[in-house]
């Protein structure tokens, strides 16, 4: 079922999606004359912005069940607590992932 | 060199998980919509973003138009624009290894490259970048194949395995939490975030969210230079 219609999509998501990532090495590719408030921002964003995916992650949750938000609370929790503890990212994400796992499916 | 194969494998591994189960699921959807295994090896290859290829299976069956198509695109993908911004200087000398950089440059690959892996030596850091983003690229094609192969016949329930990523990004924020001083930044990402989520609902928050962001962030600046 590949024909014209689909491959068109599929090269314009492609051609969108690179559009977006090259643009702004594009607009700033002389390095001299990247204004300092870029810079700035540059150094900043990441931090900003993993709280922004972290939030992005649980934008589904609702409150107006338990099931609708403590399966997600409680395996944040274990992930958080066992990282501070541990500092083992992949500890962290296996023992959160699994325990997210158990109760959207046998307990909620 | 080799070393620094060997510590891109390690902290790729979280990616690895997250994109063999996220690719999988993208391949068992898009078989499920009646398409083929080459298409998930094609989309995954040229298109490599996650959360849009998800968006587009809906397309692709609704018989969206090409304008339709090229705005949903734009509205889910506009995030990417700032890890841009926020990459322009560490990918400053990376020469030809530049355009595939910015290319593979996905939310998971930025999370793992947006601060500097104090463990690996300066003059490795470009290999360690592509290395990286060759990995997580790899990674989410052969999920997306292997989705693709193993269609529907999966008996393995995997609900909630998704959770694996929101795992990835909350690790992260925790370590970057917990190696800086300055916390700001973070808490503005934080509070802007959920502040347009209940203000815009969660799918149309994330612009305005890196909007109100950016300018705080710029406001921040002038604040800490007085300090």
């Amino acid at each position: 079922m590949t024909d014209w219609r689909t491959l068109g999509t599929v090269a314009v998501i492609a051609l969108i999606t690179a559009l977006l990532r090259f643009l702004p090495f594009w607009i700033f590719r002389n390095s001299e004359r990247i204004p300092r408030i870029v810079k700035k921002l540059s150094k900043l964003l990441p931090f900003a912005v993993m709280g922004m995916l972290v939030v992005y992650c649980v934008r589904g949750l609702h409150f107006a069940s338990l099931s609708g938000f403590l399966p997600t609370l409680i395996a944040c929790a274990v992930v958080g607590v066992l990282y501070v503890w541990r500092r083992n990212t992949l500890l962290s994400i296996l023992c959160g992932t699994l325990c997210y796992m158990l109760l959207v499916q046998l307990v909620f | 060199m080799k070393q620094t194969f060997k510590a891109a494998c390690i902290d790729t591994l979280p990616v690895l998980t997250g994109y063999l189960v996220l690719g999988f699921g993208f391949g068992m959807i898009l078989r499920s919509a009646g398409y083929g295994i080459l298409l998930a090896f094609l989309m995954s290859l040229l298109i490599y973003a996650g959360s849009m290829q998800y968006v587009a299976v809906g397309l692709l069956s609704g018989g969206a138009s090409l304008i339709t198509v090229a705005l949903t695109t734009l509205m889910v993908n506009a995030r990417h624009l700032f890890y841009g911004i926020s990459m322009l200087e560490p990918y400053k000398g990376t020469g030809k290894k530049k355009p595939y950089l910015i290319f593979a440059l996905t939310d998971e690959t930025y999370s793992l490259l947006c601060t500097d892996n104090p463990a690996i030596p300066p003059e490795q850091k470009n290999h360690y970048r592509l290395f990286v983003s060759l990995l997580n690229h790899l990674y989410w094609v052969s999920g997306s194949v292997a989705g693709a192969v193993a269609g529907t016949l999966i008996p393995f329930n995997s609900e909630g395995i998704d959770f694996a990523l929101t795992a990835l990004f909350l690790t992260i924020f925790l370590e970057q939490w917990l190696s800086n001083k300055r916390h700001t930044p973070a808490v503005i990402g934080v509070a802007v975030s959920l502040l347009c989520l209940l203000l815009f609902g969660s799918e149309h928050f994330l612009i305005p969210a890196m909007l109100i962001m950016t300018l705080l962030l710029c406001l921040y600046r002038e604040e800490a230079q007085h300090d």
